[in-house]
């Protein structure tokens, strides 16, 4: 059996990093995921794999090194938290632009502008409706879990070089401070040249006479070919939809209420399932685990079976606009949140929940 | 079995590292166990506080308002969380430095002077250790033989010739541990 460790949800990510043949990682520190580059300036894996660890000067420039490094067919992540990210919007964009693979860790913090250094879920809208400008979206990836923090490393560049698309690993404070315990998988190595030249033939990889060069640009001057550009990522996202849509559900099966929660807003609406549960309502669970592309049809297919749904978030009600959208009159659909980085109790949601179904 | 735990006191205390050594522990015993600490502002040159849950079933809410048993080093701690431990849990409390002592009757509250302890172990960084014998004492969540292991997992191996001393001061905690007040 695979060694369990005992690690925050920022260390998991960074060890993960490592033991899943990542070729860099660029960063700059912000609280609360500064672990993420501090386990690695530890555990020095330039010595060991190879991987390039680098403190870049701030964020909009480890974006730009993951730019670069993408565009070399590297597998390269960074890893920071609101304000920092929003710094790399700009970034992104080109990247989503120029059809590129890479994982960024986005661990929340309460905002706007810099905001508090506790737990948030208040960039929602920014993530998962694109960050930067332009007609695109990021694949987001929302861990509830140390483990899910290190398993999701690995599935973020599965589906990065799937899709030639940038994965955004969309975290909150608590799961990356939490410490709980992490299975090991077995280590992958780097990938070596000849490999890269497999999975993304399309890397600028030095050219030889065989062949055409190979252009890495998000800059289109003819509004016919932008045009082109845009109707094929529009494609591409549409199989994104079919295709790599996941979820879990918690007592749903008899459900007549149900809660839609991500992260850790989903541990706590499990505590609150038991104990409405243990009232005798029957309520239950939808945990969207990737919010774009979100889980619209279950969500849809739940709507008719429930009396109401509430969806539960560490913001000003941003998710919720996704599940009412997805509902589509079928059911009631209200929203209960905390902000500034505060955190709701499963008490206060009961109270919440009691209140919007007219139960109390 | 599930123990919702709150660990509180002054940042240097050695709050953080004791949490994670129980939920290692805890790991040992083939438990779920999650870990989580203040990491706000209050950290900087403040009281610090972790809260630990160990689990026999997978864990939801790593967030509680209500614990099991608390754990509590310093005055502001006190007066916080004297209020949050369920009825028949324990407070584990140090009394140096506290001037309102804790006033329930109906949870078990046990006194250990840690200072003393760490004093009669020869190393004043192991305080947090006496306080955890004393817990584990009255409230054996843990077995000895996972704690050490535990001790091993979470002290670097190039310190590991430290176990013994960690360990002598988990058995004067267990030793001086007092029990005031029986629920």
């Amino acid at each position: 059996m695979a060694e369990k460790i005992l690690m925050k949800g920022n260390e998991a990510i960074a060890i993960s990093a490592i033991r899943n043949g990542v070729d860099g990682y660029f960063g700059y520190p912000i609280t609360p995921q500064s672990e993420v580059m501090e386990t690695l300036m530890k555990e020095k894996p330039w010595e060991t794999t190879g991987m390039v660890v680098l403190q870049a000067e701030s964020e909009t420039s480890s974006i730009n090194m993951l730019y670069g490094g993408a565009s070399c067919g590297k597998k390269v992540m960074t890893s920071s938290s609101s304000p920092g990210v929003s710094l790399m919007c700009e970034g992104i964009s080109y990247i989503a632009g120029a059809e590129l693979p890479c994982v960024v860790v986005d661990v929340m913090r309460g905002g706007p502008g810099l905001g508090t250094i506790q737990p948030s879920q208040s960039d929602y809208n920014q993530i998962v409706k694109g960050g930067g400008h332009g007609d695109y979206h990021n694949i987001v990836i929302a861990p509830a879990s140390a483990q899910d923090m290190y398993d999701f490393v690995d599935w973020g560049f599965e589906l990065a070089f799937k899709y030639r698309n940038p994965v955004v690993v969309l975290a909150d404070g608590i799961i990356g401070q939490m410490m709980e315990k992490v299975e090991m998988h077995p280590m992958k190595p780097r990938r070596t040249a000849e490999e890269i030249l497999r999975d993304a033939p399309w890397a600028v990889t030095g050219k030889p006479a065989s062949r055409e060069r190979h252009i890495i640009t998000s800059l289109s001057l003819d509004a016919d070919i932008q045009e082109q550009f845009n109707i094929k990522l529009k494609e591409k996202y549409a199989m994104i939809e079919a295709n790599e849509v996941r979820f879990s559900e918690y007592m749903t099966g008899d459900a007549e209420y149900i809660f839609v929660a991500f992260g850790c807003s989903s541990r706590i609406c499990e505590a609150v399932v038991d104990e409405l549960r243990a009232e005798g309502i029957k309520a239950g669970l939808l945990r969207p685990i990737t919010l774009y592309p979100f889980p619209s049809g279950e969500i849809a297919r739940l709507a008719a079976q429930a009396k109401s749904m509430m969806s539960i978030e560490l913001n000003l009600g941003q998710m919720v606009h996704d599940v009412r959208l997805a509902v589509n009159g079928a059911c009631p659909v209200g929203f209960y949140g905390r902000q500034g980085g505060n955190i709701y109790t499963p008490e206060e949601i009961v109270a919440e929940f009691k209140k919007f179904n007219g139960l109390a | 079995m599930k123990e919702e735990i709150i660990i509180a006191g002054f940042g240097g205390q050695g709050v953080l590292s004791m949490g994670k050594i129980l939920a290692y522990s805890g790991i040992m015993q083939d438990l779920e166990v999650t870990w989580m600490p203040s990491y706000g502002p209050e950290m900087r040159g403040g009281t610090a506080n972790v809260c630990v849950i160990l689990s026999d079933k997978k864990i939801g809410s790593p967030i509680v308002t209500k614990y099991d048993t608390a754990v509590i080093l310093n005055q502001q701690s006190l007066d916080k969380f004297e209020k949050t431990v369920k009825p028949g849990g324990w407070l584990i409390y140090d009394p140096s430095g506290i001037t309102r002592h804790p006033e329930r009757k109906d949870i078990n509250i046990c006194s250990i002077n840690a200072i003393e302890g760490a004093a009669r172990t020869g190393n004043s960084k192991v305080y947090n250790m006496v306080v955890l014998g004393a817990l584990l004492k009255v409230n054996p969540l843990v077995t000895l033989e996972n704690v050490e292991k535990g001790l091993g997992k979470c002290i670097p191996a190039r310190y590991s010739s430290l176990i013994p001393l960690n360990k002598a001061a988990i058995e004067d905690g267990m030793e001086h541990a007092e029990i005031i007040n029986r629920a």
